[in-house]
């Protein structure tokens, strides 16, 4: 059930030209020289505003109702599995225990929550995450099947060249160097059964 | 003397060649991912843990112990020439530290922060050494009772200690315990949410759980760019600092060294919390508080030792009472069990060259750091340059294959995968990963306590206030769960310190 939370970008209140202008090639030009001057409460104060942008409220009902959900098919489960007596417990007494405190918890995050402003909103950042988890789970996909090297050259490859902005240049020269690296570590020197081509 | 019989033994243990070898290792990893922002010491030793599979105990713990005292030295360095912390424990040493930068005094700030460090982590250990054998003489009467107490209290301290919500926190611990449960029950030989497969049937290991959640998480969560680009630093001159500098400075490093002594035992306390404590308290106690934020020396030598303090002090819980204090002591934790070793009061007494090589080897490695960070420090300023793009494959690389060869099965790296989106997740919903790995590693601890315990009551959980120091532990339990209300109370009330509010708005990095 998390994946599909993940799916669906929550869109709070806020506003998203912030999130765009710090998209790109991730680098932010550091600011002028007139911020250094700042105090250290004006420094935090800075820091704040550079953090991403918070998630609204769906949000927190959200992740609330994903806390519920794991909470009551525990406790579901638990019951299930017996509960027995407090000096005789059978398997599902402790799961039972934990998942009614996580019940409770949920339904009083749910509610006392609504407020806070802890959660960051999924941005056209958020992209890269997900491009990096599609390469990750290609590369534990093809692993098996076609040995580390390919898929990692891959990898490596998407996450400097498009995620991280690096020139064609490096990404291709430092690629092939960590690909190379990685089998002389775990598959020449540690005699690893790591699947491999070579 | 004989108290001071295995502690000279624990020496030889320090100084055999792979112990040394590792404690170099270790340091100079942390001191990177100090000097690196990006991953912290949590996520490095999660990602190393696979490393520690085919060493001793005692070195496995000598290197990770490493990391982390190490990366509380290299997260000044950015601090001071950047301005950017590279440690969540070192972002009050920002404030002063920059200006002192600014003004060309630079390589005083890092000379003061290492010396500083390096009284502080020093003090630590000696503290280490005499108290930690007293608390675990103390806790080798605690019963089952007494544990399930003292469990319960160190997960909800974690939790409610921690930066962000505090619902949120406990919501993660007690997802941690949740997991813990999976696989089969120890008492009745039952599965539990295995749903059929029968690689869950023996639990989900710490391992993978820890990479993912710690390791991958981060990683996938920094490729969203939180990172302000580092410039390149002007160069470090003299990092020797003058007689006046120090002398300046010594009562902030004395101060610093108890403060952090202190609170780094605290369950929940730590490096990050400990640094804070010490900057405020060196403003409040100086004549000319308005000098700080402007480059004050105490302002760095304060916090810097006091999270060197605190590093090292939170291992005695750790290791005296079986309790880890926080999130990277929950990974020591997790290490040591893999090797076949439980940390608890018999650890002084049944393997002193363990106990005694961890703690010895901290003097090595507090000497290694101080020659690293003084006369070699321009190296790791050098190693700024290395762009987190480049880094952020290669530590995604070692954690999948490092993942494999736990077992050499693709269902750990699968694991891996799924925990780092979990990990992932939870941080960019504001739950802190940190709870949930901690009540992890204590989880069937927890429950096999609990029910030992209600076993000798007969099944009556009010046996646990006639035991006078469960009961103790449980009635300061019920405070820490009331004092969020409390304190929001009076918080309405009053002002709070700014110094201190604006600090705390920095989350904790794993």
């Amino acid at each position: 059930m998390i994946p599909v939370q993940a799916a669906t970008p929550v869109s709070g209140g806020g506003d998203s030209s912030n999130a765009a202008s710090s998209a790109g090639n991730g680098t932010h030009d550091l600011p002028g020289t007139d911020v250094d001057d700042l105090t250290p409460e004006q420094l935090a104060a800075q820091w704040e505003e550079e953090k991403p942008p918070a998630a609204g409220a769906l949000a927190n009902v959200g992740s609330s109702l994903v806390v519920i959900g794991v909470g009551v098919g525990a406790v579901v489960l638990s019951i299930a599995m017996g509960l027995g007596t407090p000096s005789a417990p059978q398997p599902g007494l402790w799961p039972f225990m934990i998942s009614c405190v996580m019940v409770a918890l949920g339904l009083f995050q749910l509610i006392m929550g609504r407020h806070n402003r802890d959660a960051e909103k999924f941005t056209r950042m958020s992209t890269a995450p997900l491009t990096g988890l599609v390469t990750l789970a290609a590369m534990v996909a093809l692993m098996p099947l076609s040995g580390f090297e390919v898929p990692a050259l891959v990898l490596c490859i998407i996450w400097m060249r498009f995620l991280g902005g690096e020139t064609w240049r490096s990404t291709l020269v430092v690629s092939a160097v960590v690909v190379a690296a990685f089998y002389g570590i775990f598959v020449t020197a540690l005699n690893t059964s790591i699947p491999h081509l070579f | 003397m004989d108290f001071l019989n295995p502690v000279i033994n624990g020496f030889a243990v320090v100084l055999e060649p792979m112990n040394l070898l590792y404690c170099l290792i270790g340091v100079v990893i942390g001191m990177l991912i100090g000097v690196l922002p990006g991953l912290g010491p949590a996520a490095t030793i999660a990602i190393l843990l696979p490393l520690t599979y085919n060493v001793e105990p005692v070195t496995a713990i000598i290197m990770l112990a490493g990391i982390f005292y190490g990366a509380q030295y290299g997260g000044t360095i950015t601090s001071v020439l950047l301005r950017l912390p590279g440690e969540a424990s070192s972002v009050v040493t920002v404030f002063d530290g920059y200006q002192m930068a600014k003004q060309g005094r630079a390589g005083t700030a890092l000379g003061l922060a290492s010396i500083g460090s390096f009284i502080g982590g020093t003090a630590s250990i000696i503290g280490l050494t005499f108290l930690a054998p007293i608390v675990a003489s103390f806790a080798l009467d605690f019963g089952p009772a007494e544990y399930t107490a003292l469990a319960l209290l160190g997960i909800l301290l974690v939790a409610t200690i921690s930066s962000g919500s505090k619902t949120k926190a406990l919501i993660a611990a007690a997802l941690g315990l949740l997991l813990a449960t999976v696989g089969r029950d120890i008492f009745t030989g039952e599965n539990r949410f295995t749903f059929g497969s029968l690689e869950l049937a023996d639990g989900i290991d710490f391992v993978p759980i820890a990479m993912g959640i710690f390791g991958l998480g981060e990683i996938m969560y920094n490729l969203e760019e939180r990172h302000r680009a580092a410039k390149a630093p002007s160069a470090v001159a003299n990092v020797w600092p003058s007689r006046g500098d120090l002398k300046q400075a010594s009562g902030a490093i004395g101060r610093g060294s108890v403060l952090g002594f202190f609170l780094g035992i605290l369950p929940g306390g730590g490096a990050t919390i400990a640094s804070m404590a010490s900057y405020a308290m060196e403003k409040k106690r100086a004549k000319q508080p308005e000098r700080f934020g402007k480059g004050a020396p105490e302002g760095v030598a304060g916090p810097e030792t006091a999270n060197n303090a605190a590093a090292t002090s939170s291992f005695i819980p750790l290791l005296t009472l079986g309790i880890p204090a926080n999130a990277t002591m929950a990974l020591m934790f997790g290490a040591l069990l893999i090797q076949g070793v439980t940390p608890g009061p018999q650890l002084v007494e049944q393997d002193p060259g363990l106990f005694w090589g961890v703690v010895n080897s901290m003097y090595i490695g507090n000497i290694l750091l101080l020659i690293m960070s003084l006369p070699l420090v321009g190296i790791f300023v050098k190693i700024l340059r290395v762009r987190a793009a480049i880094l952020a494959p290669i530590t995604a690389l070692i954690t999948l294959l490092g993942a494999y060869t736990i077992n050499n099965s693709m269902f750990d790296v699968t694991l891996v995968v799924v925990f780092g989106i979990v990990g992932y997740l939870m941080k960019k919903f504001g739950f802190e990963p940190g709870p949930l790995v901690l009540a992890f590693v204590l989880g069937s601890l927890l429950e096999s306590s609990l029910r030992r315990a209600l076993l000798v009551f007969g099944g009556d959980p009010l046996g646990f206030f006639g035991r006078p120091i469960s009961a103790t532990l449980l009635i300061v339990f019920v405070l820490v769960a009331a004092l969020p209300g409390i304190r929001s109370a009076l918080a309405k009330r009053k002002a709070t310190v700014p110094a201190r509010t604006a600090a705390t708005e920095i989350k904790e990095k794993v």
